[in-house]
């Protein structure tokens, strides 16, 4: 397939938003449970509102993709079938919670709504609670829109699921853990375990993902595309001259010595380089921390971008010669 | 239930791109708006197209053949394009079969081309929805044409008949009749889409021709050498058969 930039951006941003919501929300649940200690700096609104912005942006990026953006409206219809459907409705409503959460901290008009044992419950946890509901469904929908499509092997797999919610989780915990050091809020430790832990757990996922996609073999044949039996068949002719659009966002132009390369870097600035700048950087420096999430987050478009090219569409069968 | 489709036999197929011209010709012109061509005449031209001919060679120099191989849309009776659209836009109609785009409703996402594993859909650059073949569904249904051209342009304009037009679950329908007397096939069975259109295979034709077949050796008006030979005694052929 062809990497479309704008799907890129979308999966990337939400992504690093939906985590960097899930990485606060649940250090202020361990707060509750005492088992982190209260932050200082209260910082909590300003993080829910920038994974706001990320998810804004991606939802931003994802409209260059259509080709008639002024419809998007109607995207919503289809949730009963189609997971781009339920994905359009999924993703404005994590950012409205995400947006309520932050907003009711940010003008402080929390109140308490009733005690869960011994947990007072505030209105923002109530709706934070929504929110990562939003946000699950969300991760689920992203990675449903390609793993759904059981033509698209490379795709058709539980992993995509898992490797857009453990990269989403990484650079989500990763951007949290240099926000904390830029705060100076103190819970270090645990974002910074956090990061580390999911990083390498979406390396894992993401390596086992690249492994099963070399076994894969193809059940179509130019054979049974054309319904010819003979073991000798050849293109002449495709039937356009100039190209078509089955040649054009179906295929991509670089040739085999790209990915390879492309695969290694994407490993190197995606997973192994942050975790190694997270490491140095241990001792609270901003710094590593934040060219940690730079890289990571180059790193993952990479991998996105990675992701469209090694999928092959069994339509290209048909077009392997001009004339 | 009807489901609508187009047999394509591929032994008569001449690959003259009749059906191509002539469905650009019709769709380009209709109310949905014209088919993008981009440089015509230029170096790379390029367009929508709902029908494509392409050509393969099948077999080792010198026994070789050459397979002419219509490509359109299918219409599946399972289509995985339908489920993914997020808009509607595209839809399978249940009382014809006939697999749809609405361009009013389609926000040109390409969601459905991903989905469809036979590369059947494109998108118009110039309008940015995508369209597909509509088996000339303003033609099947149009009273101002008369019966015998209510069909999908390109079978009218067939000049070898390779495409035959109608409903392949009626058994006695043209269609069905192809497909079950000359094996019809459907295209990459292997992914389930059950693609309501069939093929025909390429299969040998032989006639036996047999010497008294072109030049019955008795033939009472033959004139070259009458005169010369003698009246013959043996059994004649209309001797020794029944008409």
């Amino acid at each position: 397939m062809k990497p479309a930039i704008s799907v890129i951006l979308l999966t990337t941003l939400i992504g690093a938003g939906q985590g960097l919501f899930l990485a606060y929300y649940s250090a202020e649940w361990l707060v509750m449970l005492k088992i982190l200690h209260p932050i200082p700096v209260d910082y909590a609104a300003h993080a829910a509102l920038l994974s706001f912005l990320l998810m804004a942006a991606g939802l931003l990026a994802s409209f260059f993709h259509l080709g008639h953006p002024e419809r998007a409206w109607r995207a919503a219809a289809m949730w009963r079938t189609s997971w781009l459907s339920r994905e359009v409705i999924a993703l404005p409503s994590a950012m409205v919670m995400i947006l309520a959460f932050a907003l009711i901290q940010f003008f402080a008009i929390d109140f308490e709504v009733f005690v869960l044992g011994s947990i007072p419950i505030q209105l923002s946890t109530l709706a934070g609670f929504v929110a990562v509901l939003a946000i699950v469904v969300l991760f689920i929908c992203t990675a449903m829109i390609y793993a759904s499509l059981r033509f698209l092997r490379q795709w058709h797999t539980p992993l995509t699921v898992l490797n857009f919610l453990l990269m989403g989780c990484a650079s989500g915990f990763t951007l949290a853990t240099a926000l904390v050091v830029a705060a100076g809020a103190g819970q270090f430790d645990y974002f910074f375990a956090m990061a580390i832990a999911l990083t390498l757990a979406a390396l894992l996922s993401r390596l086992l993902t690249l492994s099963r996609n070399r076994r894969l073999r193809s059940p179509t044949s130019l054979q049974s595309a054309i319904g010819v039996h003979h073991p000798t068949i050849r293109q002449i002719a495709q039937g356009a001259m100039g190209g078509s659009f089955n040649t054009r966002a179906f295929m991509h132009a670089y040739g085999p010595a790209v990915l390879p390369l492309v695969r290694r870097a994407f490993l190197l600035t995606g997973f192994i380089l942050p975790l190694l700048l997270l490491v140095i950087g241990d001792d609270n420096a901003l710094l590593f921390c934040a060219a940690a999430f730079l890289l990571q987050f180059l790193g993952l478009m990479g991998e996105r971008w990675y992701f469209f090219i090694e999928a092959e569409h069994p339509q290209n069968i048909y077009y392997q010669m001009i004339a | 239930m009807t489901q609508l489709a187009l047999v394509i036999d591929l032994n008569t197929c001449v690959g003259c791109h009749a059906c191509v011209t002539s469905c650009k010709e019709w769709n380009t012109s209709g109310e949905a708006g014209p088919m993008v061509d981009r440089n015509p005449y230029g170096a790379d031209p390029t367009g929508t197209f709902f029908n494509r001919v392409q050509t393969f060679e099948v077999g080792e120099f010198p026994h070789t053949q050459t397979v002419h191989f219509p490509k359109s849309c299918l219409h599946c009776e399972d289509p995985p394009c339908v489920p993914v659209c997020p808009t509607g836009a595209s839809y399978k109609r249940p009382e014809d079969g006939i697999v749809l785009v609405d361009y009013d409703k389609c926000i040109g996402c390409e969601y459905c081309s991903w989905a469809c594993p036979y590369g059947a859909r494109e998108i118009d650059e110039q309008q940015k929805v995508m369209k597909k073949c509509t088996l000339c569904v303003d033609r099947l249904y149009d009273k101002n044409l008369p019966e015998s051209e209510r069909k999908p342009v390109c079978v009218l304009s067939c000049p070898t008949s390779a495409r035959i037009y109608g409903d392949i679950h009626d058994p006695e329908s043209d269609a069905s009749k192809a497909i079950n007397e000359a094996g019809g096939y459907q295209l990459m069975p292997e992914w389930g889409t059950a693609p309501a259109n069939h093929y025909l295979p390429r299969r040998k034709v032989n006639i036996a021709i047999h010497e008294e077949d072109l030049q019955r050796v008795d033939n009472p008006l033959r004139k070259e050498d009458r005169g010369q030979r003698a009246p013959s005694t043996r059994t004649t052929l209309d001797d020794s058969t029944s008409w």
